[in-house]
C-alpha cells in the first residue's frame, strides 16, 4: 500500500490543484444560496400569496429531485435550448446554489418565525419600516438562531460540489477519478481526496464554532 | 389628541371590542383597567394600529389613523408604545436599544442620537448601564430601558400594555416611578394596568373595560368609591 501511494504521489499535486475549483464553487454557490434563499425565505412569510406560492413550488421542486439530475439536466439543457454553450463550473455554480437555496430557504424561514414577534411590535412601535426592520432587528436574530443549521448547510454544499464532477468541472473529486484511471489504483487517490475533504469540513467547523461566540456575545 | 370612535374589533368569531368610543386630551394620563380578556390591551393596541379595527375610526392629533392613505409609520413615531415583555433588541446594547430608531427613522446625528439616549438614560437611573447586553438586565431595569427608547422618538403620546405584570414584586415601584415622573411632565399617557394603587395615584381618568365594552369612564376618585356599574363593584371589591 505505501508503494502504492509512492506510484500515485506525483499525481497528487494535480488533486491538489483542484481545491481551488472546489473551494471557488463552493464559495460562489454559497454566497448565492445565502441571497437567494432569504429572498425566498422571505417570500414564504411575505402575504402576497402568489410569490409565496412561488417560493414553495420552487422549493418543492429542488428537494423533490436529486441533485445529480438537476446538475446533468441544466448542462445539457441549456446548449440544447438556447444555443449557449455552458461551462461545465458555470453550470455546477448554479445549479447548486439553486438546490441549496431550496434547504436554507426554509432554515431561514423557520429562524425567522423562532424571533418573538414582539420584536416586530417593537420596532413597528417605533416607526421602523418593514424593511428596515427585516434587516436590522429580524436577520440578526434569526441567523444567531440558525447558524448552527447553517454550518451543517455549508458542509453539505461542499460535499455536494463533488456532484460536478459527472458533467467534468475538475474539483478534487474529479481528479481523483482520473488518478484512479491512470494507475488503476482506487484506493490510495480517493483516500487522498477523502482526506482534503475531512480537512475542508474540519476548517468549516471551526470557522463555524468562532463565529456562533461571536454572535453569542450578547447572552 | 386619542379619540376612538364606535371602535369594533373582531378576531374571526371573536368579538373583542365593542362600539368603543373615548377620548384622551393632551396631557391626559387614563388608565385603562378591567378583567383579563376585557380587550384592554386591543384597545390600546388598536391606537397605534398594531392591531387594525374591524370597524370604526381612530384618531389621532385630529388624523384618521385607519384610513389606508395615512402614513402609519409617521404617526407611529410621535406615539411611543411599552410592551409587558419589555421587547428590547436582544442582540444591541442598552445604548443601541435607544439609539436605533432615532438614527434610523429619524436621521438623527450619531453624536445628538448618543447625547440624547444617555439623557434619558440618566433620567430613568441607567446611565451606567448603557454598554450593557439586555440579558444582563433585571426586569426591572429592562422595563425603564424601554421606557427610555421609547423616549428617544420623542412621542407626544405614551401607550403602556401592562407594563409592570411581568415584574417581581419589589421591580415594580422603580417603573411605576418612572411613568410617574413621565406623567409629571404632562406627557399623554394610556395605561393598560392591574396596579390600582398606581391608577388611583396617577391617572386623571379611568376606563372600565368589561367584555369588550367601555362601561364606565370616570375620574378615579369617583371610580375607586362609588362605581357606577355593579359590574365595576365587583371587579373592585376582588382586586383592592
Amino acid at each position: 500500500m505505501i508503494d502504492n501511494f509512492k506510484t500515485i504521489w506525483p499525481s497528487v499535486p494535480y488533486i491538489l490543484e483542484g481545491l481551488q475549483v472546489t473551494l471557488q464553487l463552493m464559495l460562489f454557490a454559497g454566497l448565492f444560496s445565502l441571497i437567494w434563499g432569504t429572498v425566498l425565505a422571505v417570500l414564504k412569510v411575505s402575504s402576497i400569496k402568489l410569490l409565496k406560492w412561488i417560493a414553495v413550488v420552487y422549493t418543492f421542486y429542488f428537494r423533490g429531485t436529486p441533485l445529480i439530475l438537476n446538475v446533468m439536466l441544466f448542462y445539457f439543457s441549456v446548449p440544447q435550448l438556447t444555443g449557449y454553450k455552458i461551462d461545465a463550473l458555470e453550470a455546477g455554480f448554479i445549479v447548486l446554489g439553486l438546490n441549496s437555496a431550496a434547504y436554507l430557504s426554509e432554515t431561514i424561514r423557520g429562524g425567522i418565525l423562532a424571533v418573538d414577534k414582539g420584536q416586530r411590535e417593537a420596532a413597528m412601535s417605533l416607526g421602523v419600516p418593514t424593511s428596515r426592520m427585516m434587516i436590522d432587528i429580524i436577520f440578526p436574530q434569526a441567523i444567531k438562531n440558525i447558524l448552527p443549521a447553517l454550518v451543517n448547510e455549508s458542509i453539505l454544499l461542499l460535499k455536494d460540489t463533488a456532484i460536478v464532477s459527472v458533467i467534468g468541472g475538475a474539483e478534487i473529486m474529479f481528479r481523483g477519478g482520473v488518478v484512479t484511471g491512470e494507475h488503476y489504483l482506487f484506493f490510495e487517490p480517493l483516500m487522498i481526496v477523502a482526506g482534503l475533504y475531512l480537512v475542508m469540513v474540519f476548517l468549516l467547523t471551526l470557522l463555524g464554532t468562532y463565529l456562533e461566540g461571536r454572535v453569542r456575545r450578547s447572552d | 389628541m386619542i379619540k376612538v370612535e364606535k371602535l369594533h374589533k373582531s378576531f374571526g368569531k371573536l368579538h373583542v371590542l365593542k362600539d368603543i368610543t373615548t377620548e384622551i386630551k393632551k396631557g391626559e394620563v387614563v388608565a385603562i383597567i378591567g378583567p383579563s380578556g376585557s380587550g384592554k390591551s386591543t384597545l390600546l393596541r388598536c391606537m397605534n394600529l398594531l392591531e387594525v379595527p374591524t370597524e370604526g375610526k381612530v384618531f389621532i392629533n385630529g388624523q384618521d389613523i385607519t384610513l389606508p392613505k395615512t402614513d402609519i409609520l409617521q404617526v407611529r413615531q410621535n406615539i411611543g408604545m411599552v410592551f409587558q415583555h419589555f421587547h428590547l433588541f436582544p442582540h444591541k446594547t442598552v445604548l443601541d436599544n435607544l439609539t436605533y430608531a432615532p438614527l434610523k427613522v429619524k436621521k438623527l446625528s450619531k453624536d445628538v442620537a448618543k447625547q440624547k439616549a444617555m439623557e434619558l438614560l440618566k433620567r430613568v437611573g441607567l446611565a451606567d448601564k448603557a454598554d450593557v447586553f439586555p440579558s444582563r438586565l433585571s426586569g426591572g431595569q429592562k422595563q425603564r430601558v424601554a421606557i427610555a427608547r421609547s423616549l428617544a422618538m420623542e412621542p407626544n403620546i405614551m401607550l403602556f400594555d401592562e407594563p409592570t405584570s411581568a415584574l417581581d414584586p419589589e421591580m415594580v415601584k422603580e417603573v411605576l416611578d418612572v411613568m410617574k415622573g413621565l406623567a409629571d411632565t404632562g406627557m399623554t399617557m394610556a395605561i393598560v394596568t392591574h396596579e390600582m394603587g398606581f391608577a388611583r395615584e396617577v391617572a386623571d381618568r379611568i376606563l372600565f373595560l368589561e367584555d369588550g365594552r367601555l362601561i364606565e369612564d370616570a375620574p378615579p376618585t369617583e371610580f375607586f368609591s362609588t362605581p357606577k356599574s355593579p359590574r365595576a363593584a365587583q371587579f373592585l371589591e376582588k382586586v383592592l
